[in-house]
């Protein structure tokens, strides 16, 4: 197949490009992953086990990947609005906020991390009137609904607390969705609705109908990137996470923990299960995109 | 014809220097909170080893958490000098690539720790909520600040102390795994090192206690003024003992075994036990430390070795996986 491939290509260097590709890629992204592998291959599959399904091993899976979920999703609703506020409007400073936008790429996240535990701490600038007000609503969440601990889930404070962890990686996830989405939107042109005005359809149906097809790829991209960046986060969440065990411990964090103790296998465990969990999900997402854009085709 | 003359006579002269006086260069790889210390002593021992051999020594220093550091130095970090936090992360250079001999301890005098600290407590101003001693700690309504012990060198000593504390108390194991297990419900945070933890405490406002080394709470005063903290001192704490040594590997790799050697013995020395106390280390010379007797309270210590068998038994009962701190926080 490749072969028959290199063939028919009627380019010049396909061969050496390949070639370049493939070493490329081995040495920048396959050798390091394959060593974690390997680390890990000598340990017995029972030791394995009992290490990826340790109880706060599983509770810092599910806050990692949950948190990282959520925020993801929200980068994705109001990354797609700045987007489309960037490439449709123009206003005085649009290329300052555009610029703005990059920050979280550029600040090293030990700096965020500590920006924003500042800025959301109980004595901080925004966490001394919104904390309360996130313990009150807790509060009254609690009433209303008995039998779900809303304390545990959403936690009671806004640093030091799982609110923090969703602060934190929603930050540092924003330009993904941005950036990914904005050439697309560039490249859309406003006449394309004025066609659809033209031919009849009201807003909602130029919106779902016109627009959202041709953006659903770029946008679940930036959506997976965002993600997959969060998962991946360390040095901003810790500043801001609290890191009680079993409540607001991030997987990467337990890996720090294991190497802390010289405990390599361990820790390259944990980072196994983390990279398949991720691989599969970013899969996953692949094959989502590539469904949406055939579905949207017409 | 004169410009060239005199670039001449500037690289003879350059050169000639350099070949009169040598010049090496150490790497210290020390723990947190050493910081102020070995800025201070670096620049007497490069005045020392000047004095006394004509030779010019570079010392750079890296801080960071002490497991941390001792990682870097088994992956390779070429580290002429590792002062840390913890026998235990000195011992793991050896356990994990032999970087020093085992009995590494015993070269230098008083177990290799030159200075000594202890563990306090930081209370802010007025002390609000009373805080005495370890057990006012377990009070309801009573937050703690102390990181977490399995990230960070200082945090063990912390457990540890209140360990210890609760020992001597009540007498059994049993009610010292109560009593720690109680304190920890009242920590709100686990920061991965010391100095962030002080960072939450001074710096965030959380909290009411820090549990903290000795030296560190002096430099929270000094940096933040002594009118928003104060310093408790319980009765009964810790010996906390940051031991010093060579890396043998590097030295003979580098050919600085000479001045390695000297630079460690230099902090036993008059001076160097001076800057120690300087910077709210506790001195072991006797006659150092009594200049320093108005600055460091007496209290009752308890030692590693005597309380918990050595780093290496209280490292796999309490902080190792499934370790009692572990169970803690099992659900």
């Amino acid at each position: 197949m490749l072969l028959a491939r290199t063939q028919r290509s009627v380019l010049p260097g396909f061969g050496l490009s390949l070639g370049f590709t493939l070493a490329y890629l081995g040495l920048i992204v396959l050798v390091p992953l394959a060593a974690a592998f390997l680390k890990t291959a000598g340990m017995s599959w029972p030791d394995f086990w009992a290490v990826a399904s340790s109880p706060r091993v599983v509770a810092s899976f599910k806050v990692s990947f949950g948190i990282s979920l959520f925020a993801a999703l929200v980068n994705a609703v109001f990354g797609l609005i700045l987007a489309w506020v960037l490439v449709r409007y123009s206003f005085p400073g649009r290329r300052l906020v555009d610029g703005l936008v990059d920050l979280p790429f550029a600040l090293p996240t030990a700096v965020a991390g500590i920006a924003l535990t500042a800025i959301y701490a109980q004595n901080g600038w925004v966490g001394q009137w919104l904390d309360p007000l996130w313990a009150r609503g807790i509060q009254r969440l609690s009433n209303l609904i008995p039998w779900v601990n809303w304390p545990e889930f959403l936690g009671v404070k806004l640093a030091f607390d799982r609110p923090g962890i969703f602060i934190a990686l929603t930050f540092i996830g924003l330009p993904f969705v941005v950036r990914t989405l904005q050439p697309v939107l560039n490249e859309l042109e406003p006449e394309l609705e004025e066609v659809a005005a033209t031919l009849g359809a009201n807003r909602w149906q130029t919106m779902t109908r016109v627009v959202f097809p041709e953006l659903m790829p770029a946008l679940i991209t930036g959506f997976a990137l965002a993600f997959a960046r969060a998962v991946g986060e360390y040095g901003s969440v810790v500043f801001i996470a609290g890191n009680m065990p079993m409540h607001s411990e991030i997987t990467p964090l337990l890996i720090i923990t294991k190497l802390e103790q010289y405990d390599y296998q361990g820790a390259t465990a944990i980072a196994v299960v983390m990279l398949v969990a991720s691989f599969v999900l970013l899969l996953c997402i692949n094959l989502l995109q590539k469904w949406s854009r055939r579905y949207y085709r017409f | 014809m004169k410009i060239k003359t005199l670039i001449l006579a500037t690289l003879a002269l350059g050169i000639t220097a350099a070949a009169s006086a040598k010049s090496v260069e150490l790497l210290n790889v020390s723990y947190d909170p050493t910081r102020e210390l070995y800025q201070e002593f670096n620049s007497a021992f490069i005045k020392y080893w000047k004095a006394k051999t004509g030779d010019d020594v570079i010392i750079k220093q890296s801080h960071g958490g002490s497991g941390k550091q001792a990682r870097s130095v088994i992956d390779g970090l070429p580290a002429d000098v590792v002062t840390l936090a913890l026998s235990a992360d000195i011992d793991a250079l050896y356990t994990n690539g032999r970087l020093l001999p085992q009995d590494w301890q015993k070269r230098l005098p008083q177990n290799s720790t030159p200075y000594t600290s202890t563990i306090v407590f930081l209370v802010r101003k007025g002390n609000p909520k009373g805080v005495r001693d370890w057990d006012d700690l377990v009070k309801p309504g009573v937050s703690v600040i102390t990181p977490n012990p399995k990230t960070s060198g200082g945090a063990r000593w912390n457990y540890l102390a209140a360990w210890g504390y609760a020992r001597h108390k009540s007498g059994t194991e049993e009610a010292a795994q109560k009593f720690v297990a109680a304190l920890y419900k009242n920590v709100p945070v686990l920061d991965s090192g010391a100095r962030g933890a002080t960072t939450t405490f001074v710096q965030r406002g959380i909290g009411d206690v820090a549990i903290t080394w000795e030296n560190e709470a002096f430099l929270a005063l000094k940096e933040f003024g002594a009118g928003q903290f104060e310093i408790v001192v319980p009765s009964l704490s810790i010996l906390a003992e940051p031991p010093v040594a060579v890396v043998d590997k590097v030295v003979k790799k580098k050919g600085t075994a000479g001045v390695a050697k000297a630079y460690l013995e230099y902090l036993y020395s008059d001076e160097g036990q001076d800057i120690a106390g300087r910077n709210f280390y506790r001195p072991r010379n006797p006659a150092v430390a009594a200049k320093y007797a108005s600055v460091f309270p007496q209290l009752q210590l308890v030692t590693i070795d005597a309380e918990f068998g050595g780093w290496t038994k209280a490292q796999k009962t309490h902080f190792a996986d499934g370790g009692v701190f572990d169970q803690i926080y099992a659900k």
